[in-house]
């Protein structure tokens, strides 16, 4: 019961979202605040990782492929497919579930203890349309972008470290790059993006704006909306996986 | 004005409000008093709209808000003006952003008329020069009349305040419920104070409503109260000794009596002699 009951608070907050702003120039305003708190704020870690991943991905597929009739640059083919299929988006979602996602919670939670956010409901300012909606967009503006990043610098990390190790050479990995791409998967790692964009934003916005309480249940509601969070992507992850990647 | 008739509110079985009914005036403090779980912060909240009633009344100046549609009770907030107990202001943001973000939200005036309008409010809640500084920065005193200030940028003309003494030392709660009671008569506005604080009760009560588990108890001025007999009250107003001695002190200078309860030896203590007037007096 509780269960439905959340989901059904969950679609009412999402619904609320859509009334005619009090003033565009203000929504605006917000909404780049929200890109560049979401964008630059997550672009190091995003970096990072997405490098290392890339990285680890050429040397554990090699160590694997032993057998000597496998050409190598199926090295680089499985680094690609693996990076553009899997990791840069859900890894980089999951990452950025705990980054992104803790601190829209923290925020809005400290907003609604603090009683900000009634400050807001009492000038006549929809918060749902004000504080949660310039979030949601800004994630499914910025998130895309970051997991392209993501994916580029993933199979660069990959390069780097083939090249650099002596596993493979830089010829050979770009002949793999290109061989048997199936441009389908990048529409599915996109497909991924937006979903998992709106999961970071819209399930901490929800725990965020419903806290009640202190500041331990602000705590509280940001590490469950960072669990929720990753258990929705996973979940997400497969049932996009299902309905999308099928050999007819 | 704000007329309340019959207001009903409970959550689960538990009815909070049972029937209030008031007026409150304009350029008038209407303080709503009572004990904790008395239901008053259900009360203030309901009639900003943050809580839906589920009978009754609330008209603004003859417009009946409970049965306004959500645009229509957007229209009404922008006539309202609200400090919190804890200032509610935006914590990311300078005191003149957070004054000004109201004019921005709302108005199309230029750049300058809205600074020109900030620095008036804050010099009218002496804080002039404070522009810059970020609600960290500030003392408790400072916050609320920041919060004030902010309340008060668009010419509200309903003003709720919640608890503007909590935390706050006497000297500066004085100063504070100066400043309401001053923007009160200066703007007319319909000024409702929840507080449990007896000083601003005695200081600016134009009409005070006691709430007792979730009715009203009683309705007067800070004249009247010093003289009801309703003994709730005078158990919630007068609670300490120090309280009785000082009410009683008032009614002799009023009246040349004291209460039917006391006599004059409860006026008299060994270490407060002075309280008493000497005959010659």
């Amino acid at each position: 019961m509780g269960f439905f009951s959340e989901i059904g608070k969950y679609l009412l907050m999402i619904k609320g979202m859509f009334s005619k702003p009090e003033n565009w120039k203000m929504y605006w305003k917000e909404f780049m605040h929200q890109c560049s708190e979401v964008g630059m704020g997550s672009l190091w870690i995003v970096v990072i990782i997405s490098v290392f991943m890339g990285a680890v991905s050429t040397v554990q597929t090699a160590y694997q492929l032993t057998n000597p009739l496998i050409p190598k640059f199926t090295i680089a083919q499985v680094v690609r497919d693996t990076v553009i299929l899997e990791f840069a988006p859900t890894l980089v979602s999951i990452v950025l579930a705990g980054v992104v996602g803790s601190k829209i919670a923290g925020e809005l939670g400290n907003m609604r203890v603090s009683e900000q956010i009634d400050a807001l409901e009492i000038m006549g300012i929809n918060t749902k349309a004000y504080l949660v909606l310039p979030k949601i967009l800004a994630a499914l503006v910025v998130i895309p972008m970051l997991i392209v990043i993501a994916a580029m610098l993933g199979i660069w990390g990959g390069k780097l470290a083939g090249t650099m190790s002596g596993i493979i050479s830089s010829d050979e990995f770009n002949k793999g790059l290109f061989a048997g791409f199936i441009p389908y998967n990048v529409f599915f790692a996109m497909a991924k993006a937006y979903t998992f964009a709106f999961l970071i934003s819209s399930i901490p916005a929800y725990y965020g704006y419903n806290v009640k309480g202190g500041a331990l249940e602000i705590g509280r509601a940001s590490t469950k909306a960072v669990v929720v969070t990753c258990v929705a992507v996973l979940f997400a992850d497969y049932f996009l996986a299902a309905i999308l990647l099928k050999n007819d | 004005m704000i007329e309340v008739k019959n207001l009903r509110k409970g959550f689960a079985d538990k009815t909070i409000l049972k029937d209030v009914s008031v007026n409150m005036l304009p350029g008038q403090c209407n303080l709503i008093i009572g004990s904790s779980g008395s239901g008053k912060t259900v009360f203030m909240k309901c009639l900003v709209g943050l809580f839906q009633p589920d009978s009754g009344d609330i008209i603004y100046d003859g417009k009946n808000f409970t049965k306004m549609s959500v645009d229509q009770k957007k229209e009404i907030r922008k006539e309202i003006g609200m400090l919190f107990q804890g200032s509610a202001l935006f914590s990311s943001m300078t005191v003149e952003e957070n004054i000004i973000f109201p004019l921005d939200m709302f108005t199309r005036d230029s750049r300058k008329q809205k600074m020109d309008r900030v620095n008036e409010v804050l010099n009218r809640v002496n804080l002039e020069g404070a522009n810059k500084k970020f609600p960290a920065e500030l003392s408790g005193g400072m916050m609320k009349r920041v919060g004030i200030a902010r309340a008060i940028v668009l010419n509200p003309k309903y003003l709720f305040v919640d608890e503007p003494n909590s935390g706050l030392d006497p000297q500066t709660s004085g100063l504070i419920d100066q400043l309401i009671k001053e923007i009160t008569e200066e703007y007319k506005i319909t000024t409702i104070v929840n507080t449990h604080d007896m000083n601003s009760v005695m200081e600016i009560g134009d009409h005070i409503i006691y709430m007792y588990q979730g009715e009203k108890e009683w309705e007067g001025n800070n004249k009247e109260i010093i003289f009801s007999k309703n003994q709730r009250l005078n158990e919630f107003i007068f609670a300490s000794e120090f309280l009785r001695d000082a009410k009683d002190m008032r009614m002799l200078e009023e009246t040349g009596k004291i209460a039917n309860d006391r006599n004059m030896e409860d006026l008299t203590h060994d270490d407060a002699p002075e309280l008493v007037p000497s005959p010659s007096e």
